[in-house]
């Protein structure tokens, strides 16, 4: 059986990970990380956000690569991977499906996926079969604002925002003001009954 | 996240708008699919559809079998003269020999109105009507929507007239169903020994005319007659239905000036259609085909689910 994440409505906010300032501070670090680690091998870095808060954090990436003007500004693009998941017909409810946009071929290309938490590793699992399906990228990097642990497939992160220690029963919740909520990563835990 | 009440699709009828919506949203994404590389996900990997066709078709049967695989979804073809029903076998027991090898979704068309909510009582499998009888064609109606709405950016308050044989006519059923539950005004129109008796009762403005169907109409549905459903001559001759029932560029005229012209096919040219006017601007006959694959693999995803959605 999939695990049902609890609802909303029986968690309450354990602790704050990262405050407004703290994620901005985190993600100006990572787009420095990327450009010294992958930002000087010929094309532009290509960062492909996992729908929906990867896609987000995606274009923050690629807002602060082009700001810090070191290298070529980088491509952008999102995946959906609702319906790559491992998961579809085992009685949790249909995600909403967005669409995939690459706007440029990622044949050959450095593409580097991002995505808000990583914690299984299934959606990473799903996200590279979607790249798969539109051609074989020179390399595949994963950048991750939180790795809350707790994976069930081999996937590790290369550039990793902040990592936490959490138990199943918490969550990791990224609140991003693209969704009209203030910056914020938040653990929180099921509401003792 | 969709909430999807449905085990079957049965028809339109039973649809609300809100369903249809999700249908038709979910089409669009899907419709991407085919400009893909690889045109297929992973879906519905190791599901079984098996399209169960008793009657003679090859734009659905494909588009079902097109869906299926662009899910990765195993598609078996069964066609009426294959089947074992020639030999005396009864719908019901060819379907439930289907259904013991565990198909996860069976399509159906079958002549007889009926046939497809006969199939959804008596095997486990997930139906999906292709077409029973007169009675219903839901997914034509809904790539009949999807394609209204992408060409007009809404169903709601548009004039839509539904021009033909309406009596013998799934598709016109299905149509005015899902058009009136989207807000469309629908006006059907045909000759009267071609018009039903309940048409009215549907929520369609009738005319025995073309013409006040046709005035300043958004979308015309052009459809074909059904010489196969019924015995004794309805009209006199094609000549003279396509005389006085035939969509030319004349009458196309009284329409609004953006006005699409739909056909679900299969087409008679020269009779319903004038020739320049289904291979002209306004026609968007080969897109409501295009879409629909990707309604089909809507349905296809929403309904493979087994018993996790109910």
């Amino acid at each position: 059986m999939p695990r049902l994440p609890p609802p909303d409505a029986d968690l309450i906010e354990r602790r704050e990970i990262l405050d407004a300032a703290g994620m901005a501070r985190v993600l100006k670090r990572m787009a420095y990380e990327l450009v010294e680690r992958v930002g000087h091998e010929g094309d532009a870095i290509y960062l492909v956000g996992v729908r929906t808060g990867g896609a987000y954090l995606a274009a923050r990436l690629a807002e602060l690569i082009r700001a810090s003007g070191d290298t070529p500004r980088p491509t952008l693009g999102a995946v959906d991977i609702s319906l790559y998941r491992d998961d579809v017909f085992r009685g949790l409810p249909k995600p909403e499906i967005g669409p995939t946009e690459l706007p440029e071929p990622i044949e050959g290309r450095m593409v580097v996926l991002v995505d808000d938490v990583l914690y299984t590793g299934r959606t990473i699992r799903a996200a590279m079969d979607v790249l798969g399906d539109y051609g074989r990228p020179r390399a595949v990097k994963l950048a991750v604002l939180v790795d809350r642990g707790r994976r069930e497939l081999p996937i590790q992160p290369d550039f990793v925002g902040a990592a936490v220690q959490t138990t199943a029963g918490e969550s990791v919740r990224v609140l991003l003001k693209e969704r009209g909520e203030p910056d914020r990563v938040v653990l929180r835990e099921r509401r003792p009954s | 996240m969709t909430a999807f009440a449905h085990k079957h699709l049965l028809g339109v009828e039973t649809l609300s708008a809100e369903d249809l919506t999700t249908i038709l949203d979910l089409g669009e994404r899907f419709g991407e699919i085919a400009s893909r590389p690889i045109k297929k996900v992973p879906t519905l990997r190791g599901k079984t559809v098996v399209n169960l066709f008793f009657e003679p078709s090859t734009r659905t049967r494909t588009s079902f079998e097109i869906a299926a695989k662009r899910l990765s979804a195993d598609a078996i073809n069964i066609s009426g003269s294959a089947s074992s029903t020639v030999k005396g076998e009864t719908l019901v027991d060819t379907a439930q020999n289907i259904d013991a090898m565990s198909p996860d979704i069976v399509v159906v068309r079958h002549a007889q109105a009926g046939a497809a909510a006969l199939l959804a009582k008596r095997i486990r499998a997930s139906v999906v009507n292709a077409g029973d009888g007169a009675h219903e064609h839901p997914t034509q109606a809904l790539l009949d929507c999807s394609t209204i709405r992408a060409h007009k950016g809404k169903v709601a308050g548009l004039k839509v007239a539904i021009c033909g044989d309406i009596t013998h006519s799934r598709v016109a059923r299905s149509d005015i169903f899902a058009l009136r539950k989207l807000g469309a005004e629908v006006h059907v129109a045909g000759p009267r020994t071609l018009l039903p008796a309940g048409a009215a009762e549907l929520g369609a403005v009738v005319h025995d005319r073309i013409e006040p169907a046709l005035d300043g109409a958004d979308v015309v549905i052009m459809l074909r007659i059904q010489k196969e459903r019924f015995g004794t001559p309805l009209f006199p001759n094609t000549r003279e239905y396509s005389r006085y029932f035939g969509l030319n560029a004349r009458r196309l005229e009284a329409c609004r000036p953006d006005a699409i012209v739909m056909h679900p096919g299969p087409m008679n040219r020269g009779v319903e259609i004038d020739p320049a006017i289904a291979d002209g601007p306004r026609a968007v006959i080969l897109d409501q085909v295009a879409r629909g694959v990707a309604i089909r693999m809507a349905v296809l995803y929403l309904f493979g689910g087994g018993e996790a959605e109910s």
